[in-house]
């Protein structure tokens, strides 16, 4: 027998085994517990192994990553603020940090702003299934494969001979051209051309969570609005939209972290060249083709840095939300 | 609520069972022949050929050789030394880190594994040499290349009765005989993460015949600096002999566009280009290898510049080092150098050999090429794969953006001393 074989049975019976396991030896500890504790520490028990996959694996690595920042190439020599000096030092890193700066207000209102229009408008029509499942699609495409896909679109042969690319293909039809769009550095215009990519694959899911949400505003409301003379403009203007806004603000989360750890479609398309660097894929080239992994560690700190207040808008408006239920 | 309990406690025990059961058969694997695993940087023919180097070996003992390719050996070692998850054998990106692994013990001496006295007597000093860390030997080349070689193709116009002697010589014939071709030069620089590389060869042999061996050396090592007047008039040079003279500028520094197949146009009609400049491995590579060596291609060797330093070569390779001093690991390593198995990597053609006494070559071209490595009067290895890392991807980028616009020059040799002086510290 192939003993990949074994292994997946193995986790495939094992896996539910184990947990069906754990949850019997809570029940035989919590037996020398009083009756009326029992409630309390119970879900504190099934917490448990969560609670300690987290500690193991995210706060005590981020905790190291922290400290690791304050130190030089070498681990254990402390370099004090060095690295981030070195951050703020270095006119490649900062265009990194101003590329993810643009990736978060563009792919947010690409992703967003297209998913919103695209589910509005399929609302309204009978093959709305059809036209649904083929905008969510790119989203089942693996990163690197979608940027190799789009590779072929921003392709560039030299002028006078055949162009290879849709895109270039396009232009020339008309006469003009041909445009290597991933070197097009004015205006950061390659950077928006990458971000493209990734709004090509995240509308379609910003398009199912708020087309979902459309579907839940109830047709009354709408109907009353129009039988008072309302304008289709206005009824989206001040009904649909202020009922879609908690919807569109937790898929804009997604997408503004989507857009601050964005990596591989940067390291597929133009590895970082010609000024579309981003955090993500230089921190990688700092630890591990450099190998300074100090400067590595403060890049993550300073990417951290850059999305805890996303999350602490969402958590907050997650609480505002479960006070009004 | 005993009932319920009872039945918990038998799904429990079966669960259990079956999991010690499942683990006790994938636990167990097939004892026959041992294998030893090996990464390296060779996909495709290159891949073949080193399947075919192994496989006598593989026959003879009995043993399988695990291969994996890739292109991103750095990081795959890199992280695999601080994890310890290491193949037995690997390819290493270069001496640098060879001289990193080997003091930090990832990487086992060879000397008592290779017949160190064979292998120094059929292998160039110069090789040996740089495969010792604190005078033992940690790394061999398997492989070698001579870079610098120029690219013609005979039919358009045959430089073979009169190579170009010298720098100045070469752009005179070059212009003479330019005729229909489009460009002198055919350049690309692409080649994945590694993009750029095509340009440093351009600038090292540049330095190396220009300024010659001594601040070549110099320069490398971090003590001259980009900004130095021998290191910048190589880029100064290279901009405007060579990138003022290509076709297209954009398609040149195109990541996406691989170097193998950068050489392409001179087998056009008419011609893309007249000239191509590329190591001795390109006749395996790209358009090259449907084509006859000798009347579809033919090199000539890079002209002298100053005739102070005449017959200064530039050479690399792919050293080859050991993580796993397994007995299967030992005497994988001792067979690969070998010139019984080195003969069947050079027939494959777009290798040579560093074994002097490998002889199989296929053709006249690789035969010449070979020549030059073993006969070079002073040999130097290639500079941006001697330089620290952070250094050398630096310098890629460097290549990229001064190609892409030349009045960057001065911006970017600034950055390069910048890096140049944080890269090199202990």
């Amino acid at each position: 027998m192939d003993p990949r074989l074994g292994t997946a049975l193995a986790v495939v019976i094992g896996v539910p085994g184990v947990l069906v396991g754990y949850i019997y030896l809570t029940e035989v500890v919590l037996r020398f517990v009083a009756e009326k504790n029992r409630a309390r520490i119970r879900p504190w028990l099934w917490l448990l192994p969560a609670l300690l996959f987290l500690g193991l694996f995210l706060v005590i690595p981020t905790i190291l990553t922290i400290l690791r920042s304050f130190q030089g190439a070498v681990e254990g020599v402390w370099s004090g603020l060095d690295n981030y000096a070195w951050f703020f030092g270095t006119p490649d890193a900062l265009t990194a940090l101003r590329n993810n700066l643009l990736w978060v207000v563009f792919l947010t209102l690409f992703a967003v702003g297209g998913g919103l229009i695209i589910a509005v408008l399929v609302d309204r029509v009978r093959y709305e299934s059809v036209a649904k499942s083929v905008i969510f699609v790119p989203l089942a495409i693996s990163t690197t494969a979608a940027a190799v896909i789009w590779r072929f679109m921003f392709d560039y042969q030299s002028k006078g001979t055949a162009q290879t690319g849709t895109l270039n293909g396009i232009l020339g039809a008309f006469g003009l051209g041909p445009i290597s769009f991933l070197q097009v550095d004015t205006l950061a215009l390659n950077t928006i051309f990458l971000i493209i990519v990734t709004a090509w694959m995240w509308t379609g899911f910003a398009m199912v969570i708020l087309s979902a949400a459309l579907k839940g505003i109830s047709a009354e409301l709408l109907e009353a609005a129009r039988v008072d003379g309302a304008t289709e403009w206005r009824v989206f203007r001040f009904i649909v939209f202020p009922l879609l806004l908690p919807t569109v603000a937790v898929v804009s989360t997604t997408i503004v972290i989507t857009a601050l750890k964005t990596f591989d479609v940067v390291l597929v398309m133009t590895n970082g060249n010609f000024g579309t660097d981003v955090i993500a894929l230089r921190m990688i080239k700092e630890s591990f083709i450099n190998g300074n992994v100090g400067h590595g560690s403060a890049l993550a700190v300073i990417l951290l840095l850059a999305i805890i207040p996303v999350m602490a808008l969402n958590i907050s408006r997650f609480r505002a939300q479960e006070a009004i239920r | 609520m005993e009932e319920r309990r009872s039945s918990w406690r038998r799904v429990a025990a079966l669960a259990g069972a079956a999991a010690l059961v499942f683990a006790a058969c994938s636990g167990s694997s097939s004892n026959a022949g041992k294998s030893v695993t090996v990464i390296g940087t060779w996909g495709g023919d290159e891949q073949k050929a080193f399947l075919a180097m192994v496989k006598p070996w593989e026959d003879s003992t009995g043993n399988k050789v695990k291969y994996t390719g890739t292109r991103d050996i750095n990081t795959v070692l890199t992280t695999g030394v601080a994890s310890g998850v290491l193949p037995d054998l690997a390819g290493l990106p270069g001496p640098g880190q060879m001289a990193e692994f080997s003091k930090s013990g990832a990487l086992k001496p060879l000397d008592g594994v290779l017949d160190v006295a064979t292998y120094t007597a059929e292998t160039a000093p110069a090789l040996v040499a740089l495969g010792k860390v604190d005078g033992k030997l940690a790394g061999v080349f398997i492989k070698a290349a001579v870079k610098g070689l120029i690219w013609y193709n005979p039919k358009v116009h045959d430089y073979s009765s009169a190579p170009p002697k010298t720098w100045d010589d070469l752009k005179s014939q070059a212009t003479a005989n330019k005729d229909g071709a489009a460009a002198i030069w055919c350049l690309r620089l692409g080649s994945g993460a590694a993009s750029g590389w095509p340009g440093t060869d351009w600038i090292e042999d540049l330095v190396l015949r220009q300024a010659g061996p001594d601040v070549y050396n110099s320069w490398w090592s971090g003590k001259t600096k980009w900004s130095d007047p021998a290191i910048k008039t190589a880029f100064q040079t290279y901009l405007t002999d060579v990138v003022a003279n290509i076709k297209d500028t954009t398609e040149a520094v195109d990541p996406t566009k691989d170097f193998s197949g950068g050489g392409d146009p001179l087998f056009t009609s008419p011609p893309g280009c007249e000239l191509f400049h590329q190591a001795s491995f390109i006749t395996g590579l790209g358009g090259f290898k449907g084509k006859a060596a000798g009347t579809d291609y033919n090199f000539f060797p890079f002209p002298d510049v100053n005739t102070q330093f005449s017959g200064a070569v530039e050479g690399a390779g792919d050293l080859f080092g050991m993580f796993h001093d397994t007995d299967e690991a030992k005497s994988l390593m001792k067979y690969l150098v070998t010139a019984p198995a080195q003969d069947i990597w050079v027939k494959a053609g777009g290798a040579l050999s560093a074994n002097k006494n490998a002889k199989d070559y296929p053709d006249d071209i690789s035969k010449r090429s070979a020549d030059l490595l073993a006969n070079a009067k002073s040999f130097v290895f290639d500079a941006s794969d001697l330089m620290p890392k952070a250094m050398n991807d630096v310098f890629w980028t460097a290549m990229l953006k001064v190609t892409k616009d030349p009045s960057t020059l001065d911006s970017v040799l600034a950055d390069l001393d910048k890096t140049q002086a944080t890269a090199y510290a202990p």
